[in-house]
């Protein structure tokens, strides 16, 4: 392990390490804390709730975004919910269950003390939120409501209709926007990271284009937070927004930030399947909508009845009848294998095969179709809308689709990275979830990370600076790095090839998705690590991007995008090769029990793997797991 | 395979805030029926770059309808003829074989066209500024559950909160107006128990803001029926109703209801 890699986790019983962190960490006071500069990468959940806190707290705050307003990141889209421990439902629920089921959810991969402390500050970021104003669902005493959700026996989700992250990240750009109303925060909004800049070994600021005029521009502070998503759409085909991309935790990697578990992906089991060879993205349909729903398909793949047409004999509800105790709300992971093993046995549903049924029949004849309306009327908007079928009259047809990352920029408890002064939140770092992340927990990190982590840990960093000056922009570091990005951004325009940045990106998308997607071997991800740098070499000197640097070039933002999904699908790829083990997301299918779960190996993989950019090679360096309160046990959810 | 389209397109285009834009003319084949309108437009796109034409510019993120980050007038309307939904959201079996579609950006004062389709919305961005929120600091919230919200109150909150924030009902106002936008933003809150102490401030310093950027309301309608998210402009006559009453009574002096 390098030495960076301490994971700095505090002494004490699990569950007052938090608590032992707060009262013993070193302050900031007030008027010290206006003399810091702190840049904020990111304004989805993550990203507003950091600035937003910190801006409060009187820090001065930078915040950037690519979007035209902080309202439009990734996080809005979020359907589903967020976990939170309150037990309101008197259904015993507790800070340790949740604590519990996010760690075994995770497969047993991820750190004991980062879980734990978000179990706890689960609490908080519900109330916040309510005293923001966000409209969550009420019951009719105008109480919370709460559902259960993928894979929890507790109701312990909070909603709002089925646009959580709408609400959620209304309230943070809300809070956002009052402090750049106050002076405490500012905005910088369609300004795209393109890379950090690292001076005496620690990250002393950010260079920046901006899109609509293409001005490249240096910004230094006294610590910089990324808060920039997840890299699903490495993928091409995800239910991520278009604009999602790895660039500012690449970028920020290439510099000396160690990528943590890259392999670990998350393939959500409810997107509705492809269409057409021209696809631009999959929609996700909520997993709520399998607390309700019955997944099934035909017993015979020959069978091409309608689905009404097919008696209950004759089908199949596989997850039902494997998994008694769970059914249809086994974990993400679970319920993808299962309906990819049933499309690739030639069960699939709807005109390409490549589908399972969810069934809304039995709980529209038990509930009336009025509740289910409420429950879920514009995810059956939604549906028809893309696929012009109604499934209030037939079944849904779904298939998995790539949705979540939880590998990203190695941090330790404080979220720092390995890169001092560099501090990483939400999806763009490793930290909580694992193998596999629960549904309605990356909402909770994102906000428990942002409002009440963030402002808190990065005190004793700051603290450490008191009385040092802000690296200048003028400064020799920053113009090199200027002068890089210049030239990255100036390549692409030179290039002069053939063929577009999304055809490129699209073949991409298949390579990774066949061969580091759902199931993964070590001959297809051989496979991968030949073909994704023949493609790469290929993107380089044939990639055509038309138009100029200098106004809104969409191609050329793209260009530079899909590179570093080239870079990081290599080393997935690695990453994937080298876990010779099946876990959460990572399925290989050398390592599977008889009946195809997954078989960890907790001697030789109970550890984070950590790599090194050294170059264009990298080196892979480990943070062991040690698990003092849970015993590791084989996930099973029989 | 679902059946295909051919199309005339009448595509605006405009290298930038500066210059003049102008329609250009675009024949399209086998145009699926599956396809969003978004997908023609990329399939558009990839058959001029190979062309070593510019792809026309145009925004989306999520393509969802969530994110209000797409918005095109087409034929005249703004997200398209089908109600309630979003331009990404729009798919092309709301299409003929043979028919001819004219897309061009926001048409509004206070958006300027950035490139052919993609406009500049941060005014709405100014109105939340000047009060779209609830002045409470991370970490000051009492219990989540302390305040009960009668149902009912709640769904209607969340009926104006559901704003994508799109633009689409300045687009469509003939005075440019953002109206809707802003009372969504506005009664969102104020109706909320959380929102009261700053109710009257709110509205005055959001409804001012507004008409800084934008026109005036002349209570046309046209935005309610081109919002994808169907808000009602009822919400328009609660935020008068609560400028007015703030104005006369000086209520926000006093943040008593
Ligand atoms: C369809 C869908 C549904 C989901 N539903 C749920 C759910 O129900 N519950 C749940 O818990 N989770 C859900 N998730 C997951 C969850 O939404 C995300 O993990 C989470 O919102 C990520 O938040 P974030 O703040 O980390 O990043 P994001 O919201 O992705 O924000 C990233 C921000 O970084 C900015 N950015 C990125 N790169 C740069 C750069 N180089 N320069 C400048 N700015 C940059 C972007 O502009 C944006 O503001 C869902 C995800 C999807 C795709
Ligand atoms: S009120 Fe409707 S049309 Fe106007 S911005 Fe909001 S969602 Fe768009
Ligand atoms: S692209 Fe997000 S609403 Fe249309």
């Amino acid at each position: 392990m390098m030495e960076a890699m301490n994971s700095r986790v505090p002494q004490g019983a699990l569950a007052e390490k938090w608590a032992n962190y707060r009262s013993d960490v070193r302050l900031v006071s007030p008027k010290n804390k206006r003399g810091f500069e702190i840049i904020v990468v990111g304004t989805g959940l993550a990203g507003a709730a950091a600035a937003a806190s910190l801006g409060e707290l009187g820090y001065k705050v930078k915040s950037f975004t690519y979007h035209d307003s902080p309202r439009r990141a990734h996080s809005i889209a979020a359907q589903g919910g967020i976990n939170a421990a309150k037990n309101y439902q008197n259904d015993g629920d507790s800070i340790w269950r949740l604590f519990v089921d996010t760690i075994k959810g995770g497969d047993y991969r991820s750190r004991e003390a980062n879980v734990h402390r978000l179990a706890e500050v689960s609490l908080e970021i519900i109330d916040q939120c309510v005293a923001q104003g966000v409209p969550f669902a009420r019951d009719y005493a105008g109480l919370l409501d709460n559902r259960s959700f993928g894979g929890a026996q507790v109701s312990r989700t909070f909603y709002a209709r089925g646009q959580t992250g709408q609400q959620l990240l209304l309230g943070a750009y809300s809070a956002l926007m009052r402090q750049v109303a106050a002076g405490s925060v500012e905005l910088h909004n369609r300004k795209e990271m393109l890379d950090v800049v690292v001076h005496d070994g620690r990250a002393v600021g950010i260079v920046v284009r901006d899109l609509l005029t293409g001005e490249v521009s240096s910004h230094s502070a006294h610590a910089v937070v990324l808060a920039t998503g997840g890299y699903s759409n490495v993928y091409f085909l995800s239910t991520n927004a278009k604009m999602c991309n790895v660039t500012a935790a690449w970028r920020a990697h290439r510099r000396g930030a160690l990528f943590a578990n890259p392999c670990y992906t998350q393939i959500h089991p409810t997107c509705i399947p492809q269409s057409d060879d021209f696809q631009s993205k999959l929609t996700l349909m909520s997993e709520s909508l399998r607390n309700d729903g019955r997944i099934w398909v035909p017993q015979r793949g020959d069978d091409k009845r309608s689905p009404d047409q097919i008696p209950e004999s004759e089908r199949d509800y596989y997850l039902e009848t494997k998994y008694p105790a769970f059914g249809n709300l086994v974990p993400r992971d679970v319920a993808s294998r299962n309906a990819k093993s049933v499309v690739d046995s030639e069960r699939g549903v709807g005109e390409r095969a490549n589908g399972v049924y969810l069934d809304f029949a039995d709980a529209i004849a038990a509930q009336g179709e009025d509740a289910i309306r409420e429950k879920y009327g514009n995810l059956f908007d939604i549906y028809e809308r893309i696929t012009g079928e109604n499934p209030y009259k037939s079944p849904m047809r779904i298939y998995p689709a790539t949705h979540y990352t939880m590998g990203g920029l190695w941090v330790n408890y404080e979220l720092m990275s390995n890169l001092s002064g560099l501090f990483v939140l939400g999806e763009a770092n490793f930290s909580d979830h694992g193998a596999n992340r629960l549904g309605a927990s990356a909402l909770m990190q994102g906000l428990a990370d942002g409002y009440f982590i963030l402002p808190t840990t990065i005190g004793p960093w700051l603290a450490e600076q008191l009385g040092s000056q802000l690296v200048p922009t003028d400064h020799p570091a920053f113009a090199a790095v200027e002068q890089e990005v210049n030239e990255r951004t100036q390549q692409w325009l030179a290039t002069k090839g053939t063929r577009s940045v999304d055809f490129f990106h699209r073949e991409l998308g298949k390579i990774v998705w066949d061969y580091v997607g759902m199931s993964r071997t070590s001959s297809g991800l051989e496979k991968a690590l030949s073909e994704i740098p023949a493609l790469h070499e290929e993107y380089l000197s044939d990639v055509r991007v038309l138009g100029s640097a200098d106004s809104l070039n969409q191609s050329l933002e793209k260009a530079g995008r899909v590179e570093d999904f080239f870079q990081l699908a290599q080393l997935m790829a690695r990453d994937a090769l080298l876990r010779e083990e099946s876990c959460g997301g990572h399925f290989r299918e050398e390592h599977q029990t008889e009946d195809g779960e997954a078989r960890r190996d907790d001697e030789q993989f109970a550890h984070v793997a950590a790599w090194e950019s050294n170059g264009d090679d990298h080196i892979r360096h480990e943070e062991k797991l040690e698990f003092e309160e849970v015993e590791l046990a084989v996930r099973s959810y029989k | 395979m679902a059946s295909t389209l051919s199309l005339t397109l009448r595509i605006w285009r405009q290298d930038s805030p500066q210059v003049k834009g102008h329609f250009v003319t675009y024949e399209m084949d086998d145009v699926p029926e599956d396809a969003s309108f978004l997908e023609m437009l990329d399939i558009l796109n990839e058959i001029l770059i190979a062309k070593g034409e510019e792809p026309i510019c145009f925004e989306s993120d999520c393509r969802e309808g969530i994110c209000g980050t797409c918005g095109l007038m087409i034929n005249g309307q703004a997200h398209g003829p089908q109600k309630g939904t979003a331009t990404c959201q729009l798919h092309m079996r709301q299409f003929k074989d043979g028919d001819h579609i004219v897309v061009e950006p926001w048409r509004a004062e206070a958006f300027s066209v950035i490139k052919d389709l993609a406009t500049d919305r941060t005014p709405l961005d100014a109105i939340i500024k000047a009060g779209g929120y609830i002045s409470v600091n991370t970490g000051a919230a009492p219990d989540a559950n302390l305040t009960p919200i009668p149902h009912q109150t709640a769904a209607t909150a969340f009926d104006a909160a559901a704003c994508i924030g799109c633009g689409a009902c300045v687009a469509a106002c003939p005075n440019s107006a953002a109206q809707l936008f802003c009372s969504a933003k506005v009664q969102h809150l104020n109706l909320m128990p959380q929102g009261q102490s700053e109710r009257w401030e709110r509205a005055e310093k959001m409804v001012e803001t507004m008409e800084e950027f934008f026109g005036s309301c002349t209570n046309h309608g046209e935005c309610e029926e081109a919002c994808p998210k169907e808000i009602s402009i009822d919400f328009i006559a609660w935020t008068n109703r609560d400028y007015i009453k703030s104005k006369l009574k000086n209520r926000s002096l006093f943040a008593q209801k």
